[in-house]
């Protein structure tokens, strides 16, 4: 093995790692991160969204620590020894290398005006400056950022969130001088002044003055005027962290920078720099894609490629503060002879300019701001022969006529990735048959996600039916049959097989109507046909285990329960000899009762007040609680309340993939609501609402929908959410995923739930009403109806003679399955969930 | 085939009207086994072995009948293998059958013919 180190553990530094486990199958690199931060890698790019709810944790993207790779955190590498080819560290470490990596990106240019060190003046690029600006904006009311570029207005955006008011002082005459043009720039300050955004252009700071507390408190201005502030952002540039480089006697760029070839090799050629700290050919990159493809020339070249890298593209896609903004090619026209089409459309907030050749025939670059839906199509055309009348392209609806076909093979779909439409349509054919799988296997899509809508359109293309067929008897998608059975009000399976379906059914689309059926409130699910429609464990409201018999579950809201209960629980499990554990749900599951035996442990349970707890069911599970206000001194809110108010009031709900739910009592979360469907955490002010959490394969957070609400708009909002999820998900598809597949993900659901945008948010509050006062426990139904209790009995032929297959034995003072069963049981996979 | 065993080897299942379409049961034969016992929507009836070959738990007759490619079928409840109800093959591994019985109503009563051997008819 031979000796890597790498200095620098930012977004490049981490792909450089991956790229090389990818490629390094043979374990000929060992290889030493040394990270100054005291985190691992974590998503800058989305750095931002650490405003909006996200948490380190979420930003992560995953300890690179592995068998041939150690790592190093909270470590300074303080000097390189060319000759010994060693690294040494702040804490004393020396690091022998064969190869050695730079990937120390770059830190934040502060203007040496005065003032600029005082107390209340940040920058804006890690998660400890995001924590001191938190820290700084408490009892603040105005906060400044000196810079309006891409970055500016994302601090901009952040100073809003922590409810400041914002200012964005440019020198420039516009907005963003670096990507778009002064028509754009214009538009754009009109629509972040909108947002409430105080923007000052062509504006100059010259220094910063400090306040009675020696914190910084007025900005002077080059107008002569000034600005009262708490606090200053400086969002001015980057520079290279060029320092150790230089120190050691590397070549730099001519303003900066670790010059590097085409082969990301340094004037050394032991030592390669990767990243916002290397400057190719004269130019520092601040985007992420090129500092991603220098990292794959790297792990290439390590394991004996010849990759190079030539440059790379600055398109840009991002939504600040809400607005679409776009730049992509030569955006600023500087071709020999280049033209601009223009579009400005300042009455419905849309910009657009095409930049094209001489003779208009070759798309050269643009730059769209308010809308940026022609994005994803247009920026792969860079360089190729334009497709239509460019005016045409760009006038509202004209983009939705480039498809992805007028695209040449080495068109790029994903520039953060460097995919080109070639490698996309190769993994379609060798099987991809939808966006993930697209995404595993290319890595397309997997960064800003704008090129995801061209995933689609390619994924048309190849004639894959992008197949939302329920099965082989249903065409449409469960999306699709709840819209059938919701207009034509049919109610049975066997009316909307005969008129929308073909054949008789099957183990797919019988369970997923009986659901839709049941969802929308058609009676008891084993009511008549409905029973022949159950999956499993709705068949006998009950789980079945691996030799036959069944889990029995009583609902226990909020996980809390009286003494009596319990014993009344304890004393059904003995009587009837049943296994008993607690469940990972704050509740008991009681194991072993065979089919005949249900029927006699629930008249037990329900006398004595307990409901079915639809363990069984594609349905409302449990909502955990910590016990908040109640007992903890921390609690801020009654959180057992609100979990037995919300199990309550959505028991017996189903839908297209079981639904779990929490709360905690305070942001320590001891609930671990953002492991939920939909949890809901206690703030001083009332709660916040997360959705899209689980468990399972594979874990997920839950991400905030909206903070700070009443109890009452808490309920609307999560009524609204459930039904929507209802009516619109696929069949086993839990809120995850379904939110990560819908088009606007979860910025779209939270227009949809807390803005009504759709404008049924009263329609999905009836239904979910409608639900609320139509409940009613499944198992005591079930007792009172003799057509229904006949079902449960072991045989036809004698219904009180025991299944002879069944058989227990002893462990640990309980009975489990007797003869141990082969089960082969296959790893579960998200999708084809067992029940 | 005479007659006279015939008729001795066909036994009660249950009640015709007991037996709902696509709602099966099972039955415990004289010589311990179990058969599913199912009725499809177009009234034809169908035994097979109640044991899940793949689980050895007996649940066929809870399995979700329906059809593929226009074939009856039955899912095992446990891990939603398919097998054909006509013939018992298992339709995604034709190596793993279930035992089938023929069936008959006899007035009301739903009887199978249980001497038969494996694999019939
Ligand atoms: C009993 C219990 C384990 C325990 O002993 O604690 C359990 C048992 C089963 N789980 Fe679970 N899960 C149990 C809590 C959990 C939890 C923890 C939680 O709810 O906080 C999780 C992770 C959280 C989550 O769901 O996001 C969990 C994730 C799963 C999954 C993966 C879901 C996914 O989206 O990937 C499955 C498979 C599925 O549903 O398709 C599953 C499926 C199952 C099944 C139904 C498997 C099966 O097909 O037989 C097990 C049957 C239980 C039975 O027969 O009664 N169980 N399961 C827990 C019952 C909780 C309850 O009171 O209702
Ligand atoms: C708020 C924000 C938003 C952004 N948005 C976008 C966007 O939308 N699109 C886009 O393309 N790009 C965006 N970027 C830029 C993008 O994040 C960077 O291009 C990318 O992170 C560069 O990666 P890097 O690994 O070169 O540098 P970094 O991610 O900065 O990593 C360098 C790491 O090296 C460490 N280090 C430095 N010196 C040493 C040393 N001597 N010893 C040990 N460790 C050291 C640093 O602490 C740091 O952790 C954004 C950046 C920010 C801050
Ligand atoms: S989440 Fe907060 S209130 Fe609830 S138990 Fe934990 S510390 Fe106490
Ligand atoms: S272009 Fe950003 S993920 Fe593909």
């Amino acid at each position: 093995m031979e000796e890597l180190v790498v200095i620098g553990n930012g977004m490049v530094g981490h792909r450089l790692i991956e790229a090389l486990r990818d490629r390094d199958g043979a374990h000929h690199w060992h290889t030493t991160v040394v990270g100054e931060e005291p985190r691992t890698a974590y998503d800058r790019v989305a750095l931002s969204s650490y405003f909006d709810g996200a948490t380190a944790e979420d930003l992560s993207l995953g300890d690179p620590t592995g068998p041939h790779t150690d790592v190093h955190v909270s470590e300074r590498a303080t000097g390189i020894d060319r000759a010994t080819r060693t690294v040494t560290t702040a804490s004393g470490r020396t690091l022998p290398y064969d190869r050695l990596v730079l990937a120390t990106g770059s830190t934040p240019f502060v203007p040496p005006i005065p003032g600029h060190d005082l107390p209340g003046c940040h920058v804006y690029r890690t998660i400890e400056d995001l924590d001191a600006i938190t820290d700084s904006a408490k009892n603040a009311r105005t906060g400044v950022v000196i810079g309006g570029g891409l970055l500016g207005l994302e601090a901009a955006n952040a100073l809003r969130l922590l409810g400041l008011q914002a200012h964005v002082v440019e020198l420039a005459p516009h907005l963003m001088p670096a990507q778009i043009d002064e028509g754009a720039g214009a538009l754009l300050k009109n629509l972040v002044t909108d947002l409430g955004v105080k923007v000052h252009t062509g504006t100059a700071t010259t220094g910063i003055e400090p306040g009675d507390d020696g914190r910084a408190a007025r900005l002077t201005l080059s107008d002569g005027g000034h600005l009262d502030t708490d606090l200053v952002v400086f969002s001015v540039g980057i520079r290279p962290r060029d320092d150790l480089a230089r120190a050691c006697g590397l070549d730099l760029g001519e303003r900066g920078g670790i010059a590097i070839d085409d082969t990301c090799t340094t004037s050394d050629s032991h030592i390669m720099a990767i990243g916002e700290a290397a400057n190719h050919r004269g130019t520092v990159y601040g985007l992420i894609a090129p500092g991603n493809a220098m990292a794959e020339v790297v792990a290439d070249r390590l394991v004996g490629g010849d990759a190079t890298f030539t440059g790379a593209d600055t398109s840009t896609k991002l939504k600040l503060l809400g607005v679409d903004v776009a730049s992509f090619g030569d955006a600023h026209g500087r071709a020999e002879g280049a033209l601009d089409v223009v579009v400005n459309d300042a009455a419905s907030g849309r910009y657009a300019k095409l930049v094209v050749s001489d003779d208009a025939t070759t798309l050269l670059g643009g730059i769209l701001v308010g809308d940026a839906s022609a994005y994803a199509t247009l920026r792969p055309l860079v360089g190729s022969p334009l497709p239509g009348d460019p005016l045409a392209l760009i006038t509202p609806d004209g983009g939705a006529a480039v498809g992805a076909d007028a695209l040449p093979d080495d068109a790029q779909i994903c520039s953060c990735n460097a995919v080109t439409k070639g490698t996309i349509c190769d993994a379609i054919h060798s099987g991809s048959t939808d966006v993930p799988s697209l995404k595993a296997c290319t890595r397309a899509g997997t960064s800003c996600g704008s090129c995801v809508p061209m995933l689609k359109q390619l994924l048309d293309q190849a004639g894959i039916e992008q197949s939302n067929a329920l099965c082989e008897h249903f065409t449409q998608s469960r999306a699709e049959l709840v819209e059938i059975v919701r207009a034509t009000g049919i109610t049975t399976f066997s009316a909307l097989i005969e008129r929308h379906g073909t054949g008789r059914g099957c183990d797919i689309c019988k369970p997923a109507i009986a659901s839709i059926l049941a969802s929308l409130g058609n009676g008891h699910i084993l009511q008549g046909e409905q029973a022949t429609l159950q999956d499993t464990n709705d068949r006998y409201l009950a789980n079945m285990q691996r030799n036959g018999t069944y889990s029995v579950v009583p609902r226990i809201p909020g996980g809390e329960i009286t003494p009596d209960k319990l014993i009344v629980i304890g004393e059904v499990a003995r009587d009837f000899n049943l296994y008993t554990k607690i469940t990972g749900g704050q509740r008991i599951d009681l194991f072993g009762a065979r089919l005949e035996q249900l029927p006699a442990i629930w008249s037990r349970l329900v006398q004595a007040g307990f409901e079915s707890g639809h363990a069984y069911g594609k349905a409302l599970r449990t909502v955990k609680s910590c016990v908040g206000t109640t007992w903890c001194r921390y609690g801020v809110q009654d959180s057992v309340g609100m979990a037995i108010r919300l199990e309550e009031r959505y028991r017996g709900l189903r839908s297209p993939h079981k639904l779990k739910s929490a709360v905690s009592g305070c942001a320590r979360e001891c609930a671990e609501a953002r492991g939920k469907d939909f949890g809901v955490i206690a703030t001083d002010n009332g709660w916040d609402l997360y959705v899209g959490g689980n468990g399972g394969f594979p874990p997920r957070h839950a991400e905030l929908l909206a903070s700070d609400l009443d109890e009452d708009t808490l309920i609307r909002y999560i009524d609204r959410f459930l039904m929507f999820y209802i009516r619109t998900a696929d069949r086993l598809q839990r809120t995850a995923p379904w939110i990560e597949a819908m088009d606007g993900g979860l910025d779209h659901l939270r227009d949809v739930v807390v803005h009504d945008s759709l404008g049924i948010g009263a329609e999905l509050e009836e239904a979910m009403e409608r639900h609320v006062a139509g409940y009613s426990d499944e198992w005591a139904d079930v007792l009172a109806d003799p057509d229904k209790l006949s079902r449960f009995v072991s045989f036809a032929n004698a219904p009180d003679t025991p299944d002879p297959t069944i058989s227990f034995t002893t462990t640990r003072d309980q009975p489990v399955p007797g003869t141990p069963l082969n089960l082969g049981m296959p790893t579960p996979r998200p999708q084809e969930a067992t029940r | 085939m005479s007659t006279a065993t015939q008729t001795e080897t066909w036994i009660n299942a249950c009640p015709a009207h007991r037996l709902h379409p696509e709602d099966g049961v099972a039955v415990l034969l004289p010589d311990g086994r179990q058969a599913a016992l199912f009725r499809t929507h177009d009234d034809h009836l169908y035994a097979v072995d109640n044991i899940d070959p793949y689980t050895q738990a007996a649940v066929m007759s809870r399995g979700i009948v329906g059809d593929r490619d226009g074939q009856p079928t039955v899912a095992s409840p446990m891990l939603k293998h398919v097998f054909s109800l006509s013939t018992g093959h298992s339709l995604d591994d034709p190596d793993t059958r279930l035992t089938t019985w023929p069936v008959r109503i006899d007035g009301d009563t739903v009887q199978i013919h249980t001497s038969a051997t494996e694999g019939t008819p």
